[in-house]
């Protein structure tokens, strides 16, 4: 289920929030970049609290901020704000903005918009934003003349926001009106001009005709109280007790809402959406799968979910907002679902900037940003992958990265619901401007080098598990031995039974590798086949050695080779022979074994590739990981 | 099950850290109002915190009635 006031898509606030919080003050220097990095993450009331006067703090000492803009905003509201007020900080810096609040007295609306010496307006606001609900104007259950009580309601608006508009220079934004929850008579509430939904609707139409006419701009509470569920946003014992407009819980996700409009008006509304391909644009991996097997399009539900992932990116792109393909594939191969696959709503015309190749997503992410001439705070990155998700946000704190749920079904919703893309006007220009920048760009050069990647490896918290065959694991391994084509060093395919035997073979080195990080359990991703070598006696000779694509970059593959020589020596050996086979789909571990520092021996004419380790010059590497061991 | 000394430092953190004060002592007889900043808008804030920390949801009567530190625990203590 998808609970939008939970804010799935934010990260998880780390366990030393408090600390590395604390810790900002005493920086040298930005604290900006530090705040907007701590305001990634899904906040509690205490937390966020924390936050806001952290920064506050920071503010009075004329500490600079950015690259957070300055925004100072007024707010005048019916209820009690302060829930709202304290979530509001981190929601602004988690939108671009440090916000400079002045909070009006409770219920205090008239009286302060009518007196240009208030307390609230001495900052010079920036942004007035005016608050209230059905309450303060009383739209109440049932009305015997539903005309007239509107008329009245929204000229009680209009009085307020005109005189707000006599003090210039700041851009006015006013709420709407949720319905809440409940009714009258039932069905026909929705017929009966004097229902309380009936009348909330008729003032939130008067309400936009009137912020139309007066240049204002509304904050559609109305439709995120609906997402949310209005039984859920309204909460009956909070008002009581404390005049609360709205539950708790709600508050962060209210102040998103207003601080990704402030976002908006200092120009940090994110511009571009950078999708991920294998299992974000489609199901399975197209180098592995082929395109005959990945899943998308109609008649298949998983299909379908990522059909509408891609309807939704194509909306996004008729609407204005700019889109690349990041992935680690060959070009040629991610190229191929774009120009070759029926059921594919995303074609290569729609794609700004297509970066497909195996160096780190950060730096093909600079190098998208670098060819739209766009900055990296204007970047969504969309991506399936947990690990690839971390290491973005650790490189690249100022892309946005949603987090997303196992099933991609409700991908299209976290991604709308977190508020990236904000408007604060649309024309029908705004989708041709689009096709300038697909016009425009040039496939991206890639810095070579790639980043040093070990500290954000390290944070993954990567256990590797290699222990033999067993009957457990005999119907995955098969699955993989079968099924990965690309990091598949011989290719060599052994059915279940097959895989049996292999087990029973005295003398036979095998291994099943299986990886977990903090975020999620991988299960097997790894199968190595070594038998004693025909000709040397003190050899082993490498049958099968493969992984799964998914945990690329990770260096499993060096732990891998580490976890083979220990168990070759355990078995008395002393070198190691493996080859290279080359096939249509397994060009990306043509020189894995050059890399992992095998000897290269001999290359035949067929493009084979046959490489030696001596066992006891080899030493292993400093690997990011935590090994359980297992007995043999 | 936590006992009442466990819920009372819990307590006692969650106030900490909303009035700012590493330093404040919570007893079961303590009151709000004997309390440097424990006014009624710390209140707000306070009760929302406490709800938030054990996951628990308070009746309106249940905080009109609180009379001390001690009655909050004893109403924490109720719903878990």
């Amino acid at each position: 289920m998808f609970v939008p006031w939970h804010m799935p898509w934010l990260p998880n606030a780390p366990e030393d929030f408090r600390a590395r919080l604390k810790a900002v003050p005493s920086l040298a220097e930005g604290h900006g970049a530090a705040l907007a990095q701590l305001a990634l993450h899904r906040l509690n009331s205490t937390q966020a609290r924390a936050f806001a006067k952290t920064m506050r703090g920071l503010t009075a000492g004329d500490i600079s901020l950015a690259p957070l803009a300055p925004f100072r905003l007024a707010v005048l509201s019916s209820a009690t704000f302060d829930t709202i007020e304290d979530a509001l900080a981190a929601a602004g810096a988690r939108h671009g903005v440090a916000l400079d609040l002045a909070v009006a007295e409770y219920d205090q609306i008239i009286q302060t918009a009518f007196n240009p010496g208030a307390e609230v307006f001495a900052i010079r606001p920036d942004a007035v934003f005016v608050h209230f609900d059905h309450r303060w104007l009383a739209l109440d259950r049932f009305s015997a003349d539903p005309a007239g009580t509107v008329d009245a309601a929204l000229d009680h608006i209009a009085m307020v926001l005109r005189a707000l508009a006599e003090a210039p220079g700041a851009q006015i934004i006013v709420s709407n009106i949720a319905t809440p929850p409940g009714g009258l008579f039932g069905s026909i509430d929705c017929a009966v001009a004097g229902t309380q939904r009936a009348q909330i609707a008729a003032f939130n139409r008067g309400l936009r005709d009137l912020a139309l006419e007066m240049g204002a701009l509304i904050a559609d509470v109305a439709g995120l109280a609906e997402q949310v569920g209005t039984a859920t946003w309204f909460d009956p014992v909070m008002w009581n007790l404390y005049k609360l407009p709205i539950a708790p819980d709600c508050a962060p996700l209210f102040a998103d809402m207003v601080a990704r409009m402030v976002g908006a008006l200092r120009g940090k509304a994110r511009k571009c959406l950078v999708l991920d391909c294998d299992n974000t644009l489609w199901g399975g991996v197209i180098g592995d799968d082929g395109i005959e097997n990945i899943l998308i399009g109609a008649g298949n539900p998983e299909g379908e979910s990522f059909l509408t992932v891609q309807q939704l990116a194509l909306d996004l792109k008729e609407r204005g907002i700019i889109l690349a393909v990041c992935s680690k594939n060959f070009d040629e191969t991610a190229r191929q679902p774009f120009r070759e696959h029926a059921d594919m709503l995303l074609r290569e015309s729609d794609i700004a900037v297509f970066q497909a190749n195996w160096t780190d997503k950060p730096s093909n992410l600079e190098a998208i940003a670098a060819t739209l001439e766009i900055g990296l705070d204007a970047l969504v990155f969309l991506d399936d992958n947990s690990a690839e998700r971390a290491q973005v946000r650790a490189a690249l704190p100022m892309v946005a990265v949603p987090e997303l749920p196992a099933d991609p079904a409700y991908y299209p919703l976290y991604l709308t619901s977190a508020g990236y893309f904000e408007a604060l006007a649309y024309s029908i220009e705004d989708g041709a401007r689009v096709d300038s920048y697909i016009a425009n760009a040039q496939r991206a050069e890639v810095k070579q080098q790639s980043r040093d990647l070990g500290d954000y490896l390290r944070a993954l918290d990567m256990t590797l598990t290699a222990q033999p065959f067993d009957a457990q694991g005999r119907a995955r391994i098969s699955q993989l031995i079968n099924k990965s084509n690309q990091f598949n060093l011989t290719t060599r395919r052994y059915s279940e039974a097959g895989v049996r035997a292999v087990e029973a073979e005295a003398d036979t080195l095998t291994l099943q590798v299986r990886l977990k990080d903090k975020f999620s359990d991988f299960g097997m991703i790894g199968v190595v086949i070594a038998r004693p070598h025909a000709d040397d006696p003190d050899a082993l000779d490498v049958d099968t050695w493969l992984m799964s694509c998914r945990v690329l970059g990770r260096r499993v593959e060096e732990a891998m080779l580490e976890a083979v020589v220990e168990r070759a020596r355990e078995a008395g050996k002393s070198r190691l022979y493996a080859r290279y086979l080359p096939t249509a789909k397994n060009g990306m571990v043509r020189t894995l074994f050059d890399t992992l520092g095998l000897e290269l021996t001999s290359e035949e004419a067929d493009g084979e590739r046959r490489y030696r380790l001596d066992l006891t010059g080899y030493t292993a590497p400093d690997l990011p990981f935590s090994r359980e061991q297992t007995a043999l | 099950m936590l006992t009442d000394e466990e819920i009372l430092s819990r307590i006692t953190n969650v106030v900490r850290d909303q009035l700012d004060d590493d330093e404040l002592t919570l007893t079961p007889t303590t009151e709000a109002n004997s309390v440097d900043g424990w006014d009624s808008l710390a209140h707000v804030r306070i009760m929302i915190a406490v709800e938030e920390e054990f996951g628990v949801r308070f009746q309106t009567s249940e905080i009109t009635s609180l009379k001390n530190v001690g009655g909050l625990v004893a109403l924490v203590r109720s719903k878990l």
